[in-house]
């Protein structure tokens, strides 16, 4: 079967290699296309140089480049406004800005923080840390069995006294997708401001940050064809004006004395230090290719190998699959498991001996993996670029492990 | 290097026997070692008698690398001084940082199967873990 993206990500047409590279990590990093490398090294070859303040003329394109990649950000998550996009490192950074300046500014004591039980730690330390520093409760949302969430336990945990709700899009443990337009209206109910992690969600589904009504969302390049160091918190307007900055240093004053300084409007107020130009335009050529893609084509092409995967693997008796074990309207293309008898990251080493790259471990999700009652799960996660071979290797690698460790015929 | 050479024979032995996997009946020392990256988990446990490691086992749960690990650890060091089981700790993670010489590795019998694990840089810390456990617990231990 041919897959018409491929031919764009060198690192999967590499010829010389030991082995082949079946690469199904997805949900840590993706692969990055041509038109993203290319783009971001006609930057450093033809205009690198340090943005807002030069006054010659490829310090002014950088700054001309690094604004449009924040224009076309705005207009791809359907922000009102540019300056509601403030660049960062990555979803984490995001996440703890937020924390920090909008949490440590208005946070009071007893107040509540609301999250799921299956957040990734970047949208649990920052809450957890938040809470114990300002007296508040952090509460969790607990999960069934499937990894979803009900209406029942969000109506429960929801109260007047809840004052943030965090919450993924999509898990990075089990691919739920979550229904964000009824919890952000939940929250919204009773005051409480809504942080949205969209870092696996952007990468396969359109985000409308408008159409959602979310006050915060963030995400990281990386994860979505970008760079890596490029990261993205989109914050509604009046939201960002009332908080303080959450890192001071240049590029983000007015006037500076002795003693006292006024800080610059959004976003640049929140954004302290030379920025990360490069990084800014590989996610602007990113967003790019997958327009010119279609989220659509993307959906479209995951789900078959999303179902497929699970098909396959419910095939085999040892396996064990968490959160949902059919494709659903909820399920996206990350795929926990374990392999009865043998440890994930036996089964992870196993299988890159034949070149295939999945992960193992807790995945960043600790409360999650013993709410599961787990010490740790395989995953793996699926792309665009992804084949139905790609998923038959793996499977024939998966069939061998426990071959290789004793166990079973 | 072929992944044959990590899950050999001898590995996968200590893997599936629980032959060490045990508690002692009068331990002198329990230690607590983990590997936070992985989750694995060992409790090592020894009875010493006037410097003599006279037995050892550990409980504990995790991957075959460190389950094996330390199930070969435990054969070795039955009968052993504290300071010579103190320099096989030594020689083993020589041996993983690839700092030893061929001829220096022989009194690690059984254990020199894991050499190779030096290739496998995300696996050292499963290898080393029973190791360093032995290493804290007998560190304690000296008058």
């Amino acid at each position: 079967m041919s897959n018409p993206y491929r031919k764009d990500f060198p690192l999967l047409n590499q010829k010389e290699r030991s082995k082949p590279l079946i690469y199904l990590d997805n949900a840590a990093t993706t692969q990055k296309p041509d038109a993203v490398l290319n783009a971001m090294e006609e930057y450093y070859k033809e205009y690198n140089a340090n943005p807002y303040r030069g006054l010659y003329d490829i310090s002014e394109k950088a700054t001309e480049k690094y604004e449009e990649a924040r224009r076309i950000t705005a207009e791809f998550i359907h922000a009102k406004d540019s300056a509601e996009i403030i660049f960062t490192r990555n979803a984490t950074e995001s996440l703890n800005l937020i924390a920090y300046s909008f949490g440590r500014s208005f946070l009071k004591e007893g107040e509540e923080i609301l999250i799921p039980i299956s957040e990734h730690h970047s949208n649990l330390l920052p809450w957890q840390q938040l809470a114990r520093e300002k007296k508040a409760v952090l509460n969790y949302l607990y999960l069934d069995e499937s990894g979803n969430l009900s209406e029942e336990e969000l109506e429960a945990k929801i109260t007047e006294k809840t004052r943030i709700v965090a919450f993924a899009y999509v898990s990075n443990v089990l691919g739920t997708i979550y229904p964000v337009k009824e919890i952000v209206e939940k929250a919204h109910s009773v005051g409480a401001v809504t942080v949205v992690d969209c870092a696996q969600s952007i990468p396969h589904y359109p985000l409308d940050v408008e159409a959602l009504g979310v006050d915060f969302a963030v995400f990281s390049g990386h994860k979505m064809l970008g760079p890596m160091g490029i990261g993205v918190l989109y914050g509604k307007k009046a939201l960002l004006e009332s908080m303080p900055p959450f890192l001071t240093g240049g590029e983000m004053i007015d006037f500076v004395s002795e003693q006292e300084a006024t800080f610059a409007p959004l976003p640049q107020k929140f954004e302290a230090g030379t920025p990360n130009v490069g990084g800014a335009i590989g996610l602007m050529e990113a967003i790019a290719y997958i327009k010119d893609t279609g989220y659509d084509k993307i959906k479209a092409a995951e789900e078959e190998l999303t179902a497929y995967a699970l098909d396959r693997l419910r095939e085999l008796s040892y396996v064990t699959i968490y959160g949902e074990k059919y494709l659903k309207e909820n399920r996206s293309g990350v795929i926990s498991f374990n392999v009865e008898g043998v440890h994930p990251h036996d089964v992870s080493s196993l299988l890159d001996a034949d070149g295939v790259c999945i992960r193992a471990g807790h995945h960043c999700a600790q409360p999650l993996m013993h709410y599961m009652g787990v010490a740790a799960t395989c995953r793996a996660s699926f792309y665009f670029y992804n084949t139905k071979e790609d998923i038959d290797s793996f499977i024939e690698s998966l069939k061998k492990v426990r071959r290789w460790l004793g166990i079973g015929n | 290097m072929g992944i044959e050479n990590i899950y050999s024979d001898i590995l996968r032995e200590h893997a599936n026997s629980n032959h060490n996997k045990h508690h002692l009946g009068h331990p002198t020392q329990t230690q607590r070692g983990i590997n936070p990256s992985c989750g694995d988990e060992i409790e090592l446990e020894l009875e010493l008698e006037d410097g003599i490691i006279k037995d050892a086992s550990f409980v504990g749960s995790g991957c075959a690398i460190s389950q094996a690990s330390a199930s070969i650890m435990v054969d070795l060091i039955k009968g052993k001084s504290i300071e010579e089981a103190k320099e096989l700790a030594k020689t083993f993670t020589g041996m993983i940082k690839n700092e030893m010489k061929e001829e220096d590795l022989e009194v690690l019998e059984d254990a020199i199967a894991l050499k190779d694990i030096s290739h496998m840089p995300a696996r050292v810390k499963c290898a080393v873990l029973g190791w360093h456990t032995l290493e804290e617990s007998i560190k304690e231990n000296q008058e």
